[in-house]
């Protein structure tokens, strides 16, 4: 049994914003209750909370381990290590590893992987068409036994309308909801950064905002055609995200979600140091205003790290020939924190949503702390001063632009089924 | 937040003899009028040199100097191996086709080699935008941009300004036209970066697609620059006219008619008659002629494109003495040409 006394106890699903002991049991929360009233802690192990946030377990719901295939950037066990650290309990990861996860033995394969050695549960992600190539649907009902919790074509957005017609429809049978990277590729073609001013400026190659706002738009319309449940991931364009608010406006069941670094960052950032390179990239000023905006009126459903790894030996070279991505784990909460809620953009109730019931929802799980409910906890400081240092990242690999950034405020302690995954 | 690149290269220390040092030259964004001018101001004593039958100096004997050119380059190359020969250096030519680049090898580890064998600064042309940078932060060494990507073309840029203000005896407040692909020219950047320091007005003119709205942004803060899609508009009241090669490689799809191009574009003796009497025209060449400009305009008095060439090895000769000539060294190298150098001061390393 373990005892967490005295934390300030947050819980979107109950509206909860009190101090609160919380005794866990095995893999199960056992009891909530006012500091000093569980009767029966006695003999539990006890963690002191006092002066910390208590929430429940956070979801990073689009994050790449790059195993199986690539695992010189990253494997199971390091990204979900990473994951734990960054005060993740849980992490959906993308099907683009190589073998793309389009069939149930890969599936299987990340599933036991994890089990094995993973830190954080991991919920696979299975590709939407085989290969992710946009020509077949792959094996999305097999892959759903196998443990999926949705589909998506990531790196890349679902080829041709018609397939994600088609996929959007037989997905809406199966209950799983389509995350679509939204992107126009023949808009994109060639840019390795946003176009605009920034771009003009440093001579690379940029892709406008309406690369991904078009694709939002044929989306947003099938969804419309087929009453699937639709996710934009990465959403990163004001465009975009008016689309969503309207068809969320419209009872569509339309969400998104939004990365710490396109809420922090935008294209004026950027320079040749690879390190700001990402897919969608780093958008306009006036987007990230609409996009925080977006996170505290609830259009967006949750904040998603896009964790993407890659070794130096591919990253740190010029900035066209790089791949797009960036390490996103361990800066999550102290971005949260510092772009969102020492800001007062939004109330802290509102950060844990976004990054534990809201992704919850998308997924169509419950995340709430009550007794019998998952152990799975992320405890976090809201004023602790610390310096994330990249070299010592739990990731296999190092490439992060916030390297060096001083936050207050950040993960504490992340507790996965009643046992310790991280702790400060 | 900002990464912590090497971009802005001027080390300002005062010295006997420079007022100003550089560790790079990467671009000619970071640097200041001042700045600007004492590069130019350097240039002179070299472009005397051009003209003695006995060319060749002391002032960097021992030295020597990589021609690293990824992309394919003929006028740049020569051009910087013939000011560091002129200037009694050695040089280690890489080139693009002969290159470990085609089995594989990344640019740091070829940059890292190339280091290995002790020069004493890189020069380097590369098809990709910030390239100069990147190496420029792994590297001790002074690292010069001989072009990368679209990004910025900086001895093009000072060299273009030392023959406007040798023909029009200054560079202020000049009205400057460039015509063409300005969205994929890196001489327009490094022009506008250098001229708009001196106040000089913009018009930037081609097809829309080649000339966006943005670049009226990219200038020096309160740089007037507007871009207009009619050459005649763009034309009127020119003092200099920088005319860019069409980059028939670089075209990007979906490419625009030749013969568009030419009605509505080309630089012609009838359009040269808008601009101002005695207006410049320069070119980075090389010329595709009958294309951007009609022969008739490129030879003509106005033209000042061989001069650019020529002005080009004074330019690169400045350059080269600038990065590599040490600060505590005596009387400028024209007069009087010996060096001797001490270890360079560390780079900041945090990349």
């Amino acid at each position: 049994m373990l005892l967490i006394k005295n934390g300030r106890v947050l819980d979107p699903a109950s509206k909860t914003d009190a101090v609160r002991d919380i005794l866990l049991d095995g893999e199960t929360i056992a009891e909530i209750a006012a500091p000093g009233e569980i009767a029966r802690a006695n003999g539990a192990e006890i963690f002191d909370a006092f002066g910390l946030i208590v929430a429940p377990g956070f979801i990073d719901m689009h994050v790449h381990l790059r195993e199986p295939g690539q695992e010189n950037s990253e494997t199971i066990a390091t990204g979900t290590r990473a994951a734990a650290r960054g005060g993740f309990t849980a992490v959906c990861c993308m099907p683009n590893t190589k073998p793309v996860n389009d069939n149930a033995s890969i599936t299987t394969f990340i599933v036991d992987r994890a089990k094995a050695h993973g830190h954080v549960r991991v919920w696979p992600i299975g590709a939407a068409s085989v290969g992710s190539k946009g020509e077949a649907i792959s094996d999305i009902g097999a892959m759903r036994e196998a443990g999926i919790v949705a589909v998506s074509d990531d790196g890349k957005p679902i080829a041709t309308a018609k397939l994600a017609r088609q996929i959007m429809e037989y997905c809406r049978t199966l209950d799983l909801p389509v995350i679509e990277h939204a992107e126009d590729v023949s808009l994109a073609a060639g840019a390795v950064m946003r176009e605009g001013i920034a771009s003009t400026r440093l001579g690379l190659p940029g892709m406008p905002a309406a690369a991904e706002s078009v694709c939002v738009a044929r989306d947003v319309q099938l969804v419309e055609l087929t009453g699937a449940r639709l996710h934009i991931a990465h959403l990163s364009a004001k465009a975009s995200l008016e689309q969503v608010r309207l068809a969320k406006k419209n009872g569509l069941c339309v969400t998104c979600e939004v990365t710490p670094h396109h809420f922090t960052l935008i294209d004026e950032d950027v320079t040749y140091d690879s390190r700001f390179k990402m897919n969608p990239p780093l958008a306009s000023r006036e987007d990230r205003e609409a996009l925080l905006a977006g996170l505290a009126d609830g259009t967006v459903d949750a904040i998603a790290t896009d964790h993407a790894p890659h070794e130096p030996a591919i990253k740190d070279v010029e900035f066209d020939k790089a791949p797009f991505g960036i390490l996103g784990f361990e800066t999550a909460i102290g971005l949260a924190l510092e772009q969102l809620v020492h800001t007062k953009r939004i109330p802290l109730m509102r950060m844990v949503e976004l990054f534990s019931t809201g992704p919850a929802r998308v997924l169509g799980k419950e995340r709430k702390l009550a007794p019998g409910e998952p152990a799975d906890l992320t405890i976090f400081s809201l004023d602790r001063p610390w310096t994330y240092n990249v070299k010592e990242t739990a990731s296999k690999s190092r490439n992060s632009p916030f390297d060096g950034r001083t936050f207050k405020g950040g993960p504490i302690a992340t507790i996965v089924a009643g046992k310790f995954a991280y702790r400060c | 937040m900002k990464s912590q690149t090497r971009r802005a290269s001027p080390r300002v220390q005062s010295s006997a003899n420079l007022t100003y040092r550089f560790r790079d030259l990467l671009a000619l964004e970071p640097l200041s009028a001042d700045e600007l001018t004492f590069i130019l101001d350097q240039a002179k004593p070299f472009q005397e040199i051009q003209r003695h039958p006995l060319k060749k100096l002391a002032t960097l004997r021992g030295k020597t100097v990589v021609l690293a050119f990824f992309e394919n380059s003929t006028r740049t190359r020569l051009s910087f191996a013939t000011a560091a020969s002129r200037l009694g250096a050695d040089t280690m030519n890489l080139q693009a086709e002969a290159s470990s680049l085609k089995k594989g090898e990344t640019l740091l580890d070829t940059a890292n080699n190339l280091n290995a064998m002790r020069p004493d600064c890189f020069v380097m042309r590369h098809a990709s935008s910030g390239a100069a940078d990147f190496v420029a932060r792994h590297l001790e060494i002074p690292v010069v941009n001989a072009g990368d990507g679209t990004h910025e073309h900086p001895s093009q840029g000072l060299l273009d300004a030392l023959t406007i203000r040798d023909r029009l005896g200054h560079l202020n407040n000049l009205n400057v036209t460039i015509l063409g692909d300005i969205a994929h020219s890196r001489v327009a950047r490094s022009n506008i970066h250098l001229l708009g320091k001196f106040g000089c007005r913009f018009t930037l003119c081609g097809p829309a697609m080649w000339v966006p709205r943005e670049l009226e942004k990219i200038g020096p803060p309160g740089t007037p620059i507007r871009c207009v899609y009619r050459v005649e508009e763009a034309v009127e009241d020119a003092d200099v006219i920088i005319v860019l090669r069409v980059q028939t490689e670089r075209m990007h799809e979906p490419s625009l008619s030749q013969n568009d191009y030419i009605l509505l574009y080309q630089l012609n003796a009838e359009r040269m008659k808008l601009a101002k009497p005695g207006a410049l025209i320069l070119h980075p060449g090389p010329i595709n002629r009958g294309i951007e400009i009609t022969p008739e305009v490129a030879d003509g008095p106005q033209s000042a494109v061989l001069e650019q060439v020529t002005n080009g090895v004074a330019t690169r000769m400045a350059i080269l003495y600038l990065l590599m000539v040490d600060a505590t060294e005596g009387t400028h190298p024209a007069l009087e040409g010996k060096t001797e150098s001490k270890p360079k001061e560390s780079a900041h390393a945090s990349d």
